[in-house]
């Protein structure tokens, strides 16, 4: 979705009483965000919206981007905010082959998460962070990728398939149009 | 690396990550972009200890060891690529420098009086605005920075200053070639046909 690089269009204040639904929603989304929600929304500070390209519009708090959304979809956290906070998303991995793709604004598919580098929600092997107390994630739900081998996370954006789905298929797409480090949305100036 | 999952209720601080200065990627992605010599120096300066951690041989050997040897390959055929692209448009940039000229032009405007127009500072990465604060404390006369006749900005010195400009930029900025800084004069305002 972001693959090039842009410039962000106008900046608009957000009303407070728009304020306060988003951090409704947001945290509708990501409950674990419950105790952080002050920290990163204060109550008092103005939140700032900016239409980005795609019908998109970015919500920033002075120079720090917090999250965007297209039209009325799921909000979506900016990596920024998913590094400071990585335990309070929903998250899957990626084996260490499929970074690069990630990286280069590929379509996520199924077989990098899959495969025995990767975790999904169940897995044996996805202990507290990817486990989910084994419930999968439907299609639909905005989840963070992480990389083997790496602290932070690559990529955020929502799945085309639910995870049970992915494990029985074990091919096709699992995440289009993510953000991912180093895209334009990432290398965006703000000021 | 395994994350000690908190229970809810403990309030774990924030993480603070650090971003690469050269690439702006968290600096364990940097192996990805084309600039991955110049991230591993700046990390080295200014992150020693994350440096330590991701650079190490045997970090290095750890890090490899679970691609497969054709992924390997690939990764740095990728690599190598990436980094053939930069250093290209590096050279096309140096070379760019190389042939931009810095016209400092002595313009009379009235009998005996000159002004001094400085152009072309841009192209060596001078800032505009600075420098001409610095021309007006340094010789102690009106400095701005003014638009050019021929389109973009330029700096405006009162009074005959090229000659001092000229030896202030080679005093100050090593990296502009002697050949590139070129004195030139024009009679009247209107006139300007030198140069
Ligand atoms: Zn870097």
């Amino acid at each position: 979705m972001f693959k090039k690089e842009f410039s962000p269009g106008a900046k608009s204040k957000v009303k407070s009483s728009a304020q306060r639904a988003l951090r409704t929603k947001l945290l509708e989304t990501f409950p674990k965000l419950e105790p952080y929600i002050d920290e990163i929304l204060p109550k008092k500070e103005q939140l700032d919206v900016l239409k980005i390209p795609d019908r998109v519009s970015l919500y920033v708090l002075g120079t720090t981007p917090l999250f965007y959304q297209h039209m009325d979809d799921p909000l979506i956290p900016h990596l920024q905010l998913v590094h400071r906070y990585p335990w309070c998303f929903p998250r899957v991995r990626i084996d260490r082959g499929g970074v690069r793709f990630v990286l280069s604004g590929a379509t996520l598919m199924v077989p990098g998460l899959t495969s025995p580098g990767g975790r999904l929600p169940g897995d044996d092997d996805a202990g507290e962070e990817y486990g989910n107390d084994g419930k999968e994630y439907e299609e639909g739900r905005v989840v963070v990728v992480d990389a083997e081998g790496k602290e932070n996370a690559c990529m955020v954006g929502v799945l085309k398939m639910a995870t049970g789905e992915m494990k029985e298929k074990k091919k096709g797409v699992a995440i289009e149009n993510g953000h991912y480090v180093g895209d334009g949305l990432w290398k965006l100036e703000l000021r | 690396m395994a994350e000690v999952q908190a229970p809810p209720s403990d309030l774990r601080p924030a993480k603070s990550v650090v971003y690469c200065g050269v690439c702006t990627l968290p600096p364990e992605y940097c192996e990805y972009g084309g600039t991955t010599k110049k991230c591993e120096e700046w990390l080295s300066t200014h992150h020693p200890s994350l440096h330590t951690a991701l650079y190490s041989p045997e970090a290095l050997s750890q890090n490899l060891s679970i691609l497969s040897v054709e992924a390997q390959k690939r990764a740095e055929k990728d690599a190598a690529k990436k980094a053939a692209k930069a250093s290209a448009t590096e050279a096309r940039e140096a070379e760019k420098r190389a042939q931009s000229k810095i016209i400092i032009k002595r313009v009379e405007r009235n009998k005996r009086k000159y002004v001094t127009e400085v152009s072309g500072l841009e192209h060596f990465g001078l800032d505009l605005k600075k420098i001409a604060k610095e021309f007006g404390k340094k010789f102690a006369t009106g400095s701005s920075v003014t638009k050019a006749p021929a389109g973009g900005e330029e700096i405006t010195v009162q009074g005959d200053v090229s000659e001092d400009i000229r030896e202030w930029l080679e005093e100050n900025y090593e990296q502009i070639p002697e050949d590139n800084v070129e004195l030139v004069e024009a009679k009247k305002k209107k006139d300007a046909t030198a140069g």
